[in-house]
């Protein structure tokens, strides 16, 4: 059996209460690893031949969850959630941080399998060597406090009744959806603990499309046996020694919490009243802030990682009092703060709370708010429309709408579809161009970091990904780009990988001879024309043009108005012009799409048969 | 690696209020008076509980009387499984100065003031108790509702 994995999937037909578990052959798991890669592999496996019918909120979608081999091996353990994505319509790898990833793999699964959807809400209990469907009534329509709260009470009394002598049973791994999920807002994430969220790709909806409220896992067995175990402990230290130590500022001190100031401040790359600007100088928005009144813990981490880039940040007084979320971190800072005219940290800290309460990605969920207060701003949506005013800085109104949306009542059903399925319809509804206040890349709403300044993100980094609007997967040179899709594959977190022993570690768990050369040639570009393949194909709702959809939102063609960088916008030309490059390095025609030749030699004939219809 | 398997337990009930679960050698050993069949002696060096694990046969009873039902049953060959500080040179306490945290280190008490020592059996709690307690710490008020 290939190292550093169980060695077992669990396959999971809700519609027929049929489970079973499946073996993938060691010639597939050396090509595509785990997590993004594999999955990709499973999607196009099984529903490629369909791929533009299958609606991604129907039961014939796929809800995969995986890990990859380095998982729970390496620090900063990850799970990689995909599907067929209900924002993009293609194969997003979401990933988020938390203890379900290693439980699974010491219950004996690499990942899970769901199919088809359930009469009633139900989760999925996996325990060593076995799963269950279990009913989910007394935690549907819960927020996630209080969905962990049950989950783990219930699960645990449950063990211990099955195994009563063996001592106090620690809590479970979960991975659950909130109400936003439940009500398939295209916005809603896949989020363990209270506040990590696999946010990228709308998978909390697809969840809530199949009536799956969570998956829990207990495993006590040990974690999967590794080629090398002397190499994997010799490289663990050095990893240890390199990145997770007290002496780094970010991200063990800091985590990113400081980044709500100095990424404006800074770089003027920061979201602000839904991108109209991306500079600031509110030092009352500053790290020290957050860090004295808020972080009641300061080193934090997920199982077998000291990275620490947690903190828990709480309201202590006044009228927010009570809300606690994690750094935040500096997505979250950015989106529940300046991107809603937000400035303090209290109400920012209340914002990305209720945001992981209600299960909406921190990113995707509250750009969709931004996008409706612009329309507000700019009076093409009305206090009649929305039910209240909608002001920037404005936490309560916020809230209500926040709500609205997961309730999917009024304007919040137009809203639950995402900011530019959104924009569509109120487009059409008011007959008027909304599309252009939608920053969003093919439907998936654009990490907290801009391209205007030239100084953070690179002009055609989301234009060009798979991903779309994910930060982590941005693309340059469809070489180094297959960085992010090893982390998503392997699944680890990149906050603490040090690429100079990620191949060497790599090897000493699995005993295979991939070298970084052969993954960014062949591996890692494979799975990437799968994802394309996918993404270009699209349907049923959406199908997107190359010449049209890969680029950037027009917001981020206008020039900014505030700031050191005042008058800089991305560079049309240069994004045409890198645009083409970058095609030409990946293998892909002057229209986008993957080349003939390029698919045949990596052995991905299905696919090139499939894109036939789109090349024309 | 083997989370299961760990002497040092951390519980997590509710995020945030992380409980570190391990053996705190109470002065009068419960556990050890339990033992149906003398498989628990306490280390005279370090004062920890030793188990014997050819004589150990897995009833349990070690678990039930601590106060803090800390031992449980290695999942390997199920037996009652304690901390025993490595023998005096505990491994958590080098890994924990190697990283720089120094979040542990080991205390040196001289031995009369170890053995009559009854604060530390203050420490053998159930998780979910000492969850209870470190909740309202960190989140005030609100804690009732989550845990």
């Amino acid at each position: 059996m290939p190292r550093g994995y169980a060695g077992k999937i669990l396959d999971i037909d809700l519609s027929n209460d049929k489970i079973k578990d499946i073996t993938i052959s060691e010639e597939v798991l050396k090509n595509y690893v785990g997590g993004r890669g594999l999955a990709a592999r499973i999607l196009w496996d099984r529903l490629g031949k369909k791929w533009q019918n299958v609606d991604p909120l129907g039961p014939e979608n796929l809800f995969i969850t995986l890990t990859g081999p380095m998982t729970a091996i390496h620090p900063g353990a990850r799970v990689c959630i995909t599907g067929k994505s209900p924002q993009s319509n293609g194969i997003i790898g979401s990933t988020c941080s938390g203890e379900f990833p290693s439980e699974l793999k010491c219950a004996g699964y690499d990942g899970v399998i769901v199919s088809g959807k359930a009469e009633k809400p139900v989760y999925i209990l996996v325990t060593d060597d076995k799963a269950e469907i279990r009913d989910a009534k007394k935690v549907w329509g819960t927020e996630s406090p209080e969905t962990i709260r049950i989950l783990n009470k219930e699960v645990r009394e449950e063990l211990s009744k099955r195994h009563p002598k063996i001592g106090v049973w620690k809590e479970p791994g979960m991975i659950y959806c909130g109400p936003a999920g439940e009500n398939r807002v295209r916005t809603a994430a896949v989020l363990q603990k209270v506040s990590h969220a696999a946010g990228y790709g709308g998978y909390g909806a697809v969840m809530g499309s199949k009536n799956l409220k969570a998956i829990v896992a207990k495993g006590r067995k040990p974690l999967p046996d590794v080629a090398s175990p002397s190499a994997v402990r010799l490289l663990w230290r050095e990893v240890d020694r390199r990145l997770c130590n007290r002496e780094r500022e970010w991200p063990t001190v800091h985590g990113t919490g400081y980044g709500g100031y100095e990424t404006a401040a800074r770089s003027s790359s920061e979201p602000i009243r839904n991108w109209q600007e991306e500079w600031h100088d509110e030092k009352g928005f500053g790290g020290p802030k957050f860090d004295y009144r808020h972080w009641v813990k300061r080193c934090w981490s997920d199982f077998n990682c000291a990275g620490s880039c947690m903190k828990l940040a709480i309201v202590k007084a006044g009228p927010y009092k009570g809300a606690f979320t994690d750094d935040p971190d500096y997505e979250l800072q950015a989106y529940c703060g300046p991107n809603l005219g937000i400035f303090e940290p209290d109400k920012c800290i209340y914002m990305s709370a209720l945001v992981d309460y209600l299960g909406f990605s921190g990113i995707n969920g509250p750009n969709t708010f931004a996008f409706a207060a612009e329309l507000y701003q700019r009076g093409i949506l009305t206090k009649r429309d929305i039910g209240f005013e909608l002001t920037w800085g404005d936490v309560e109104a916020f809230e209500k709408l926040a709500r609205k949306i997961v309730k999917r009542e009024g304007i919040g059903d137009v809203l639950a579809e995402g900011t530019y399925r959104a924009a569509l319809k109120i487009s059409e509804m008011k007959g008027v161009d909304a599309t252009k206040y939608a920053v969003h890349v093919k439907g998936v709403e654009i990490g907290a970091h801009g391209t205007r300044s030239g100084e953070d993100y690179n002009p055609i980094g989301y234009a060009c990904s798979p991903q779309c609007g994910d930060h982590t997967s941005g693309v340059y040179d469809a070489y180094r780009d297959m960085g992010s899709v090893f982390s998503d594959s392997a699944v680890i977190c990149s906050f603490v990988q040090d690429w100079e022993l990620t191949w060497d570690y790599y090897r000493a768990i699995t005993g295979w001879e991939t070298t970084q050369e052969e993954w960014n040639r062949v591996l890692g570009p494979r799975i990437m024309q799968i994802q394309r393949a996918a993404l270009l194909l699209g349907g049923p709702d959406i199908v997107w043009n190359p010449a049209v959809h890969d680029d950037n939102p027009p917001r981020w063609y206008e020039p900014l108005p505030s700031g050191p960088y005042k008058g800089k916008t991305t560079d049309k030309k240069v994004v045409e012009e890198q645009k083409q490059q970058f095609y030409k390095a990946i293998g892909w025609d002057e229209n986008g799409i993957p080349k003939s030749e390029i698919l045949k030699k990596l052995g991905l004939e299905d696919v090139d048969k499939a894109l036939e219809k789109i090349r024309k | 690696m083997w989370p299961e398997a760990s002497r040092i337990r951390i519980f997590m009930l509710f995020p945030g209020a992380e409980v570190i679960h391990l053996c705190s050698q109470c002065h009068d050993y419960p556990c050890v008076a339990s033992c149906p069949v003398n498989a628990l002696s306490v280390d005279k060096d370090t004062l920890a509980v030793k188990v014997d694990r050819e004589k150990c046969i897995s009833c349990g009873k070690c678990i039930d009387v601590c106060p803090g039902n800390i031992p449980f049953l290695h999942p390997g060959d199920n037996k009652a499984t304690i901390c025993d500080l490595c023998d005096g040179d505990p491994e958590c306490v080098k890994v924990c100065r190697e990283a720089r945290f120094d979040a542990l280190w080991l205390l040196k008490q001289p031995r009369q003031w170890a053995e009559g020592n009854l604060n530390r059996k203050l420490f053998a709690q159930k998780p979910e108790d000492l969850t209870k307690d470190i909740a309202e710490n960190i989140y005030g008020e609100k804690a009732k509702e989550l845990v």
